[in-house]
């Protein structure tokens, strides 16, 4: 079945897809799709920590780690090692019990997330019908455990941490929400992998307003740099995760890559047309698009400074919500104009929508540039 | 579809699992000496506050100063659970369903609005 889908895929869009208990049985379905699931998690993480630095490394003009085997490849197993080693530093003063769940309550939900992504066609543990709205939700559950976190530590910067964080995870959530509604509009469902078979021509230029909300607000969202105020090193220590250390940091360390990691898959499932590709076989396609999304993020991370606490605010609010709902509007009025579906010139239109309405609408208020405003 | 659920629930049970014996591990490899124990001492396990004596407590009234985009996000939040049927239904439910959510929307964006002419989305 796996060579025959290979073959298949050579063709393209021709390809079958897999049984929905593919090795058959609900067990093994579920047997294999856990393993599968858990160990692309903790392999890319592994991956990705290793990547990150390396190319952070490279777009700083230093080395980045390459002591530990060659080229540092096996870095990120030493750093596993040191986090399993270490003294667990728990404060007198703190909630204990809070202290030791929230890294539980911060990873199991993003762990959860992974269960409806379709690594190839119909390769997922469960082909949920409502895909998306179970990714948001249960994903937004993690900014939990971060206040779980900042609360349990009783450390003065990691409360000051945890209320940044549900600050932008509220405000941003509006904004992602919309603009995934746009691509739920565009494909008519809200499974994965429908949407992925939906994309004939990828949504990113379809829809490319929805994009860039998406991105900018899912990366405030996972706290990515730019956005990354609740770890803002230079003023609040090392926030939440303050007064953590040995395998409970590790864990924190784990959730923030594997949030990482969802925003890739998330934006190439909904963007970037998934698994879909010619010649090679899906899931390389997959995991090919997965890291180059990441790597645009660290190429983001090492460029861009960090945003103020009112810029994030104020650009969620007053610049991606509104721009979201018009984008929503548009696209719906699109899809019922050519219920067929949206012929591929519009994409054209779409990205001069994109073009006029940013600049127009950053013309109404002007946010930073160096400029303080000073109340009398 | 029902089974689809059941998978995510086994699967919900092993993420939990996994996470636990994660935070157990250390904790197991001390009891058992291959890893060395902890040795805690009062000004280690002080909170940390720069490396001074930590102050008071943090448990204290906090300025919730986003308690407006609170309010604000619940009301939009509500209207995306209406959003996401429509959405994917659209093609079947036509234009009419499009004005009423054409409509909706601007029910909820008055509101926004009002917020915002009131300075409720600045954080001072």
């Amino acid at each position: 079945m796996m060579l025959e889908s290979y073959a298949l895929s050579s063709i393209g869009s021709a390809l079958k897809p897999l049984p929905a208990d593919w090795p058959g049985g609900f067990w093994w379905h579920w047997l294999v799709f856990t393993i599968i699931a858990i160990l692309f998690v903790l392999l890319m993480v592994l991956f990705f920590t290793y990547f990150e630095r390396r190319a952070m490394g490279r777009l700083q003009a230093r080395l980045g780690p390459n002591r530990c085997g060659p080229f540092g490849v096996i870095q990120p197993i030493m750093d596993a090692i040191k986090a399993l080693t270490k003294e667990d530093i728990v404060p007198y003063n703190a909630d204990k019990v809070v202290h030791w769940l929230a890294p539980a309550v911060a990873f199991v939900p993003v762990l959860l997330v992974f269960v409806v992504v379709p690594f190839s066609n119909g390769a997922m543990l469960a082909d949920l019908n409502v895909g998306i709205l179970f990714v948001v939700a249960i994903s937004s559950l993690s900014a939990l455990g971060i206040v779980m976190a900042g609360w349990g530590s009783n450390n003065k910067y990691s409360l000051i941490s945890a209320m940044r964080a549900v600050a932008a995870v509220v405000s941003y959530e509006i904004p992602v929400v919309l603009s995934i509604a746009s691509v739920v509009l565009l494909a008519g469902s809200m499974s994965l992998n429908d949407i992925v078979l939906a994309q004939n021509i990828p949504f990113i230029l379809m829809q490319p307003l929805a994009f860039l909300i998406f991105f900018i607000g899912a990366s405030a969202e996972i706290n990515r740099s730019p956005f990354d105020l609740l770890e803002a090193d230079s003023e609040i220590v090392a926030g939440f995760h303050t007064e953590y250390s040995g395998m409970k940091f590790a864990l924190f360390y784990l959730v923030e890559y594997a949030e990482a990691l969802l925003l890739s898959v998330l934006i190439t499932t909904l963007f970037l047309s998934g698994w879909r590709g010619p010649l090679l076989p899906p899931w390389l396609w997959f995991l090919i698009k997965v890291v180059a999304v990441f790597f645009v993020l660290v190429w983001v991370r090492t460029t861009l400074p960090r945003a103020r606490i009112d810029q994030l605010m104020a650009l969620a609010w007053k610049f991606l919500f509104p721009l979201s709902v018009i984008n929503l509007v548009i696209t719906a009025i699109e899809v019922l104009a050519w219920p067929g579906g949206v012929p591929w010139p519009m994409l054209f239109v779409n990205i001069g929508i994109m073009a006029v309405l940013i600049v127009s609408w950053s013309r109404l208020f002007k946010f930073g540039w160096g400029r303080v405003k000073v109340e009398a | 579809m029902l089974a689809d659920y059941g998978s995510v629930a086994l699967f919900l049970v092993v993420a939990v699992l996994f996470t636990v014996s994660t935070l157990a591990m250390p904790p197991m490899l001390r009891r058992m000496g291959i890893i060395s124990k902890n040795r805690p001492n009062p000004i280690k396990n002080a909170t940390y506050e720069c490396g001074l004596q930590p102050t008071g407590k943090a448990w204290v009234q906090f300025n919730f100063r986003y308690y407006f985009y609170a309010l604000v996000f619940i009301s939009l939040d509500v209207v995306v659970v209406f959003i996401y049927p429509w959405a994917v239904q659209v093609r079947q439910l036509g234009v009419s369903a499009l004005i009423a959510i054409v409509v909706l929307l601007f029910i909820v964006i008055v509101g926004v609005l009002y917020a915002w002419k009131k300075n409720v989305l600045e954080w001072k």
